[in-house]
């Protein structure tokens, strides 16, 4: 009887298996090798696809967390860029192109700037504004599903202990932002309780933003005095030379990066750029955390290790970016159809496979737990 | 175990010091109580025990303080963190993660402990605090009693020798209050931890201390509570009965009081109970009806009938979460209620515009300082005037006449104020246009003794002049003295609308300290007691 019990409870256990988050570098990587496919192309199907694969990524498994919601800000963020670039296509197009879809005046301005403004406004012009945008808009949704979908506070620990006084900031500024949006509310609420001043739209805006930001700098100073206060970035004295070599090696090593980082995604800059800025970038900067993190001693509660399921998760989107690349090599046609004359844009099964490849975390990371369902009620009762 | 070696410290670009030639020495396993008044520098004092005074507020320190065998003048507070737990006033502000085990093992992660040892500490605290279903809740969505243990434990795991309270209790509801007292008293009981805690609520503690800490005007002298109370200017309910009634040694709590209370009560069944002021009609203060406020699927206020009559001041108590803000505002006009019905003077204030509103009900929030955002008080003054369109300097005339003897500099930024200070400033501007009905939303946190009571005198003069008032609070000794009526809401729903005699002294959670000694004669206040005895004398006199 004892042995069923017991079966019977484990049989109802094994039927909710704990749900683990993936770890945050894993859906870094991942929105990043999208991100970096996208940029490989100018292909509206191609970058519809993806921001479908991404959309949809984000919508099964983000939680209900506070970061997560900010994924919608990237959307209308993305809706934006799209928007603009069609609206300077047509105000500063010209006419190139031959299809013109809407004759608009045009207004020439004086001779020496060379420019016009408005004029007719052709098919070609709003095409190559909507795949730029689109390219643009759809590796921005690409950082915000990373955003949304990494725990950041998940993804400081996973940084190296050397970066604790930057990382001292981003915690701030993170538990900093949530209640920034909450004091806003209250301020407002507790607004509406006093006359409006009538002396204008600066003095309105001064009794929102005066009370928020005072709020804020509190908030932050006591986060912060508790964190020293709790042993953050202890170290046993280290000389004065040591931090100053070991900056100087950090900052350098990040201008490497940065440098390689722009010249292997921009695919007209010079290939020397690349890979050997990218590297040599990347081992000074290692050099550089490996000599500060010396000093700093941490352990982890529950260290974040990788399983099959993060590498599946990451080398997906890493894949779809590198056969992206590939492609952009061996077959640049596809990845950026002819406007001139215009075409209509094709898909190549190669590229469709590697943009569908972005949708294998629907499979490898569980439904992420929401721990924060109904909170919000809650919090609302306990403001 | 903490020792103070002619400590003084001046804030960066003070004239004067904020603490003075401080001498203290605190010794193994002692539970040291701190008290003051506002602003008297006993936050400073804390956070000078583990360096953050002066290493992260910046400053000029003379003298040392050493806690745990360490100076810190050679350390930062951070190589403090494993002999000395530090708990601020609001425990939200201060955590650092996301969830209740992940806060907890924080300190631990920073301080290199083993992941076994980690999680066996984790279990530990967990139990020992009464926490093991909160472990894997979001620590934003917790109570503020379990967001108060929780910064308590999430300290203790790292095993200090020393815990140091800030005002514990201060935002918190009398039974939450309770949990955490009993919680920090176990610690100090069983698991032996020094405790040094500033609490402006001395009734809720002064039992339990082993050593009074009494910071006054820059200085600070200690020893043991019963007799630094005598003369104290901060002096908890039970405590002034025993200096009213002569008790040698002083009562320190209920139970010592009562026991000495015999032939008081004796004397004061007797007395006929004082009577309260009159009041006027509904009809000219405030009338609801079913009032009904919800959020999304939650009811936050269901079906509260209120009347406020002028010259009353009423107490709308309640668990924190329940529903006294949002009833509060839902009067007022700026929340939207969903049913129900709220008249002024024959208008509903949410149905007309805001600057009219402020004619009619005005309500002070819990946050006052949300209100403020001019650089001085005279520019505030002046905003406000220009806003309700009055003549020029009758806010300040309002402010004056509510201060009486306390004074607000005009050229004082208002951030600067003392919390009382501030509150008057609010109240003024929000008094400027002559309601009729005035609420406050908790108006007592962080005021000490004195300040309640001059908050308390400013409350029933406003009442007097016509005015119907309402507070909400958590403070039942702050609701004996201000207040002749008490409404209690529980989960939204109004379930007592009495006296104050008969709310206060019906339930032991609720009751005043005073009421407690004196049961059952139903005297609630001290003021109540001397007044109560006076009338006793004559009568005897007389006989």
């Amino acid at each position: 009887m004892a042995t069923l019990t017991a079966y019977l409870t484990r049989s109802r256990r094994t039927e909710q298996p704990p749900v683990r988050a993936l770890h945050p570098v894993a859906w870094w990587l991942w929105a990043l090798g999208l991100a970096a496919a996208a940029s490989r192309t100018t292909n509206p199907l191609l970058l519809g696809m993806l921001l479908a694969v991404t959309v949809l990524v984000v919508a099964a498994r983000r939680s209900d967390a506070p970061w997560a919601g900010a994924f919608p800000l990237y959307l209308w963020g993305a809706a934006i860029v799209v928007a603009l670039r069609l609206l300077f296509r047509c105000v500063f197009g010209g006419d190139q192109g031959i299809v013109v879809v809407l004759h608009l005046p045009l207004i020439e301005l004086p001779q020496i700037t060379g420019l016009t403004l408005l004029g007719n406004v052709t098919a070609e012009s709003l095409l190559s504004g909507l795949y730029d945008g689109l390219r643009l808009a759809t590796m921005l949704v690409c950082l915000g599903a990373a955003n949304a979908l990494a725990n950041p506070r998940r993804l400081l620990r996973a940084l190296p202990a050397a970066l604790h006084e930057v990382s001292t900031a981003v915690v701030v500024a993170l538990s900093v932002f949530p209640q920034l949006a909450e004091s806003v509310n209250r301020v407002r609420r507790a607004r509406r309780l006093r006359p409006a001043p009538s002396s204008g739209r600066v003095a309105r805006l001064r009794s929102l933003v005066i009370p928020v930001l005072e709020d804020a700098l509190d908030r932050s100073l006591l986060l912060a005095a508790s964190m020293d206060a709790r042993g953050y970035g202890r170290r046993g004295q280290q000389a004065v030379l040591t931090g100053r070599v070991t900056a100087g090696l950090l900052v350098s090593g990040l201008c490497g990066l940065a440098v390689g980082a722009y010249a292997g995604l921009d695919a007209t800059a010079p290939r020397y750029l690349a890979l050997p800025f990218l590297l040599s970038g990347l081992a000074v900067g290692l050099i550089g955390i490996g000599l500060s993190g010396r000093g700093v001693v941490r352990s982890a509660y529950r260290s974040d290790s990788w399983a099959a399921a993060d590498v599946a998760t990451a080398t997906s989107g890493l894949i779809a970016g590198a056969l992206f690349s590939v492609t952009a090599k061996v077959d640049p046609h596809y990845l950026s159809p002819s406007l001139y004359p215009l075409e209509w844009p094709q898909i190549t099964p190669v590229s469709a496979v590697a943009v569908l490849c972005g949708l294998l975390p629907l499979v490898t990371a569980g439904r992420s737990p929401r721990a924060y369902v109904g909170a919000s009620i809650a919090a609302r009762q306990h403001p | 175990m903490i020792t103070f070696d002619r400590f003084s410290f001046w804030y960066a670009g003070r004239q004067v010091p904020t603490l003075e030639a401080v001498d203290l020495r605190i010794g193994d396993g002692e539970f040291a109580l701190v008290t003051g008044r506002t602003g008297s520098g006993k936050s400073t004092l804390l956070r000078a025990v583990n360096g953050l005074v002066p290493h992260f507020t910046g400053g000029h320190v003379e003298g040392r303080v050493v806690s745990v065998g360490r100076d810190t003048r050679d350390f930062p507070p951070r190589e403090f963190a494993d002999r000395v737990g530090l708990v601020g006033q609001d425990p939200l502000a201060g955590f650092v993660t996301d969830t209740v085990e992940e806060e907890l093992a924080y300190g631990m992660e920073q301080l290199a402990v083993s992941p076994q040892v980690m999680r066996r500490r984790v279990e530990e605290v967990l139990d020992l605090l009464g926490m093991a279903p909160l472990r894997s809740r979001p620590l934003r969505y917790l109570s503020g009693g379990e967001q108060q243990r929780v910064a308590i434990g999430a300290v203790l795991t790292s095993t200090p020798k020393v815990l140091v309270l800030d005002e514990p209790t201060s935002a918190l509801d009398p039974a939450a209050a309770e949990d955490t007292l009993s919680a920090v008293l176990r610690l100090v009981h069983d698991v032996g931890v020094t405790v040094l805690a500033a609490e402006h609520r001395l009734e809720r503690v002064l039992e339990y201390a082993d050593r009074l800490i009494v910071v006054d005007e820059r200085r600070v002298c200690d020893g043991h509570p019963s007799e630094l109370m005598r003369t104290a200017p901060l002096a908890p309910p039970v405590v002034q009965l025993g200096r009213l009634a002569g008790w040698k040694p002083l009562p320190m709590s209920v139970r010592d009081a009562r026991r000495r209370a015999s032939t008081l009560r004796a004397d004061l069944a007797a007395v006929p109970l004082p009577t309260r002021s009159e009041v006027g009609d509904a009809r000219d203060g405030l009338v609801a009806r079913r009032v009904t406020v919800t959020y999304g699927k939650t009811v936050a206020v269901r079906a509260v009938d209120v009347d406020l009559r002028p010259g009353e001041v009423v107490a709308l108590m309640g668990r924190n979460g329940s529903g006294k803000s949002s009833l509060l505002e839902a009067l007022q006009g700026a929340l939207r209620r969903s049913h129900g019905s709220v008249t002024v003077a024959g208008s509903d204030p949410a149905r007309i515009d805001r600057s009219q509103a402020a004619g009619l009900v005005a309500l002070v929030p819990q946050q006052a300082s949300d209100l403020l955002f001019a650089d001085t008080v005279e520019a505030e003054c002046r905003l406000s005037d220009d806003a309700s369109r009055m003549p020029s300097g009758t806010t300040r005339a309002v402010l004056d006449e509510l201060l009486a003897d306390e004074s607000v500099p005009n050229a004082s930024h208002p951030r600067d104020l003392s919390d009382g200070q501030r509150l008057a400033l609010v109240l003024g501007i929000q008094l400027v246009c002559r309601p009729r009905v005035l609420l406050l939303d908790e108006p007592t946190r962080g005021l000490d003794y004195d300040a309640k009571g001059r908050l308390s005198s400013r409350l029933s003069a406003l009442a007097r002049s016509g005015l119907a008032v309402m507070v909400a609070t958590h403070d039942v000794e702050f609701a004996a003295y201000a207040s002749s009526r008490v409404l209690v809401l529980a989960g939204g729903e109004l379930i007592t609308n009495t006296a104050t005699s008969a709310a206060l002294t019906a339930s032991p959670v609720f009751a005043p300290q005073v009421a407690k000694v004196l049961a059952p004669v139903p005297l609630l206040t001290v003021d109540d007691v001397a007044q109560a005895m006076v009338s006793s004398a004559e009568r005897i006199g007389l006989s």
